[in-house]
C-alpha cells in the first residue's frame, strides 16, 4: 500500500510538471499569442475577452501560471475559436469514439500481436521468425494516414466491401440494433485495421523477447522433464511468467495510440478526440489543442501508473525497486 | 579496426543489417544523383493534356494534378526526409547524451531534477508538442523544424546515457582516472563517453526513422513543410483529392517513405542486437 501511495504521488507530480512545461512552451513562444490567433480570422470581441480572461493575458506570468494550472486540473480549458463550445464539451463528446477504437486495437494487439510474438519465440530464428520480424518492421515503418488511404483504395473504392469514412452510417434511423451494430462494426474495421498493422510491431516484439527469456529458465526445463505437453509448458510455464513485463507494455501503449489516432481520425473521418485534435491544429484553435494535449498528457501518466501497479501485482519483486 | 568500422562490419554481417545498408545506399544515391537528370520537379507542364498521366515512359511514374512529374518530386522529397532526419536525429542524440552525461555523472540534487524533469517531458506526448508549437508558427522554415524535432526527441536517449554512465562511474577505471586527478569533464568526455557511444548510436539511427514518420505526418496534417517544396508527406496530403482515379500519385510516395524508413531501422536493429546481445 505504501508503495501504492508513492507510485501514485510520483504520478500526480509527473503530470503536474508536464503541465507546467506545457506552460511554459506556449509561453516560450514568439509573439503575441492572440495577435497569431487572430492573424488571418477575425475573432470576435468575445473570444479575444474569453481568451485573455483564460490566459490572463494582461496578468503578471505568475497570475498567469496560476490560472492555467488551475484551469488543466479542473478540466476547464475554455472555449473552442473554431466551434465556440467548450472545450470540454467537445472533448467528452468525441471520446467514445476514440476510446471504442483504441480498445478494438488493443485487443488485436495483445491478442493477435502477444500471440504472433510466442510463435516467433518458439521458431527462434527460422523462417517464420524472419518473416513476422520483416513483416512487422514494415508496419512500424509504414505511415498510418497513407496505409489509410491504401486500404479505402483497395477495400472501399475497389471492392466496395467497407464503408470508406466515417463511423456511422446516417441514414440507418429506425434501423434495427443489429443492422446499427454491424453498420458500426464495418466502419470500425478499416481505422482499427490501420492502426493495428503500424503498431502491433511493439507488442509482437517485446512478447518475442520476454518469451525467449523465459524458454530459458530451469523451470521450464523441469516442466519438460515431468512429460508435460508443449502446450502446457508454452502457455502453463513459460508465458506465465512472461506475462507481467509484457503488461508494463500496457503503459507504453497508451502514447503510441493517442498520437496515432491523430492520422487514423483524420484519415477516415472518425468522428473522436484525434481528428477533433488534427482539426484544431489545421484550424489554429489554441484552446481546442491545449485540452486535447493536456488529456494526452493525463491519459499517458495513468496508463503508465496502470501498468506499474499491474506489475506489481503479478510479481512481487517490482514492489520492491 | 575503428570503432566505426567495426559497428558497419557488424551491421553488414547480418542478413537484415546488410539489406538494409544497401537500400538506404540505394535510395541516398537516388537522392543525390536523381535531382541532375530528372526534370524540374517544380516544373508544371501542360496541364490541358499532362496532368495526372499514368506511369509511362515520358514520367516513369506519373504526373499530379498540376501535371508534375511524380518521379522527380519524390526524389527531391526523398533528398529533403533524409536531410532532415539525419540532421535531427544527430542534434537529439547529441543533446540527450550531453543531459545524460551530465546527469549520471554529477550524483545528487542534479541528477534528480534532471530526471524528473525528463520524466514529464516524457508524458507529453511529443506530437502534441509539435501541433502546439507549429500551430502558433505558421511557415516554420525548415531548419527551425528540423530543431523542433530535435528539442522534442531527445529525452529517451538522456535516460539511457544516465543510467549507463551510473553503471560505469563505479568501475575500476574511472575511479582510477579519478584517483590520477582527472577532472569531471575529462572523465566525463575521455572515459565515459566512449564506453556509452554504442547506446548512442543506435538511439540515433533508430530516431532518424522516427524523424522522418513524424516530418511526413506533421506535413500531413498541413503543418510541416509547407508547398511548393516538395515533401513526401505532402505528397501523400496533395493526393487525397485525386487518388482514386490516380492511385499512382498516392501510393508512390507512401512507398518510398515506408522503404526509407525499414532501411533506417533495420540498420538500427543491426546495430542493437549486435551490440546488445540480450535483445537478440
Amino acid at each position: 500500500m505504501n508503495w501504492l501511495a508513492r507510485r501514485a504521488l510520483q504520478a500526480v507530480i509527473t503530470a503536474l510538471m508536464a503541465l507546467a512545461l506545457l506552460f511554459f512552451l506556449i509561453r516560450s513562444l514568439p509573439g503575441d499569442p492572440l495577435a497569431v490567433l487572430s492573424e488571418d480570422r477575425p475573432l470576435t470581441s468575445e473570444q479575444v475577452r474569453d481568451l485573455q480572461r483564460r490566459y490572463q493575458l494582461d496578468q503578471p506570468l505568475g497570475a498567469q501560471f496560476t490560472a492555467f494550472m488551475g484551469g488543466a486540473v479542473r478540466g476547464d480549458f475554455g472555449t473552442s475559436i473554431q466551434y465556440g463550445r467548450p472545450v470540454r464539451q467537445l472533448v467528452l463528446e468525441r471520446l467514445p469514439r476514440t476510446l471504442l477504437l483504441g480498445a478494438t486495437v488493443l485487443l488485436i494487439n495483445f491478442t493477435l500481436g502477444l500471440w504472433l510474438g510466442v510463435q516467433q519465440a518458439l521458431h527462434r530464428g527460422r523462417p517464420l521468425d524472419r518473416i513476422l520480424t520483416t513483416l512487422s518492421l514494415t508496419g512500424y515503418a509504414t505511415p498510418s494516414f497513407w496505409l489509410g488511404l491504401m486500404l479505402v483504395l483497395v477495400f472501399a473504392v475497389r471492392l466496395h466491401w467497407l464503408p470508406a469514412a466515417g463511423s456511422q452510417d446516417p441514414g440507418l434511423d429506425g434501423a434495427g440494433v443489429l443492422t446499427v451494430v454491424l453498420d458500426r462494426l464495418r466502419h470500425l474495421i478499416l481505422p482499427a485495421l490501420t492502426l493495428a498493422a503500424v503498431s502491433i510491431a511493439s507488442s509482437m516484439r517485446y512478447q518475442r523477447a520476454a518469451m525467449l527469456e523465459a524458454l530459458r529458465q530451469p523451470y521450464v526445463a523441469a516442466a519438460r522433464a515431468r512429460g508435460l505437453t508443449e502446450g502446457q509448458v508454452t502457455w502453463g510455464h513459460a508465458w506465465r511468467s512472461a506475462l507481467p513485463s509484457v503488461l508494463t507494455l500496457f503503459g507504453l501503449w497508451l502514447p503510441i495510440l493517442v498520437v496515432g489516432a491523430v492520422f487514423v481520425e483524420q484519415v477516415f473521418a472518425w468522428q473522436g478526440l484525434g481528428s477533433l485534435t488534427a482539426g484544431a491544429a489545421a484550424a489554429r484553435d489554441y484552446p481546442l489543442l491545449m485540452g486535447t494535449a493536456v488529456l494526452a498528457t493525463a491519459a499517458v501518466v495513468t496508463g503508465s501508473l496502470v501498468s506499474d501497479v499491474l506489475h506489481a501485482l503479478l510479481d512481487p519483486r517490482a514492489r520492491a525497486e | 579496426m575503428t570503432p566505426r568500422r567495426a559497428a558497419l562490419h557488424t551491421v553488414w554481417r547480418r542478413p537484415a543489417g546488410r539489406a538494409g545498408l544497401i537500400a538506404l545506399a540505394l535510395l541516398a544515391l537516388l537522392a543525390l544523383i536523381g535531382p541532375l537528370v530528372l526534370p524540374d520537379p517544380t516544373a508544371q507542364g501542360d496541364l490541358l493534356n499532362g496532368a495526372l498521366l499514368p506511369p509511362g515512359p515520358g514520367h516513369l511514374l506519373g504526373t499530379d494534378q498540376l501535371s508534375r512529374d511524380v518521379l522527380s518530386r519524390i526524389v527531391t522529397g526523398l533528398r529533403l526526409s533524409l536531410i532532415i532526419g539525419l540532421a535531427s536525429a544527430c542534434l537529439a542524440v547529441a543533446l540527450g547524451a550531453a543531459v545524460g552525461l551530465i546527469a549520471g555523472s554529477r550524483a545528487g540534487m542534479v541528477d534528480t531534477v534532471l530526471m524528473r524533469i525528463v520524466d514529464a517531458l516524457l508524458a507529453i506526448p511529443r506530437l502534441f508538442v509539435l501541433l502546439l508549437v507549429l500551430a502558433v508558427w505558421d511557415r516554420v522554415p525548415i531548419p527551425a523544424l528540423v530543431l523542433l524535432l530535435a528539442l522534442t526527441g531527445w529525452y529517451g536517449t538522456s535516460r539511457l546515457v544516465r543510467a549507463e554512465t551510473v553503471r560505469l562511474r563505479g568501475e575500476d577505471f574511472v575511479r582510477a582516472a579519478e584517483a590520477l586527478g582527472a577532472g569531471r569533464l575529462r572523465i566525463a568526455l575521455h572515459h565515459l563517453l566512449p564506453n556509452v557511444a554504442a547506446p548512442i548510436l543506435v538511439a540515433g539511427t533508430l530516431g532518424v526513422g522516427d524523424v522522418i514518420l513524424l516530418e511526413a505526418g506533421l506535413t500531413y496534417l498541413g503543418l510541416g513543410i509547407r508547398p511548393p517544396t516538395p515533401s513526401l508527406g505532402g505528397m501523400v496530403l496533395d493526393s487525397r483529392s485525386v487518388f482514386v482515379t490516380a492511385p499512382w500519385t498516392s501510393i508512390f510516395p507512401g512507398l518510398v517513405i515506408v522503404l526509407t524508413v525499414l532501411s533506417v531501422n533495420l540498420v538500427g536493429d543491426a546495430l542493437r542486437d549486435a551490440l546488445d546481445p540480450r535483445s537478440a
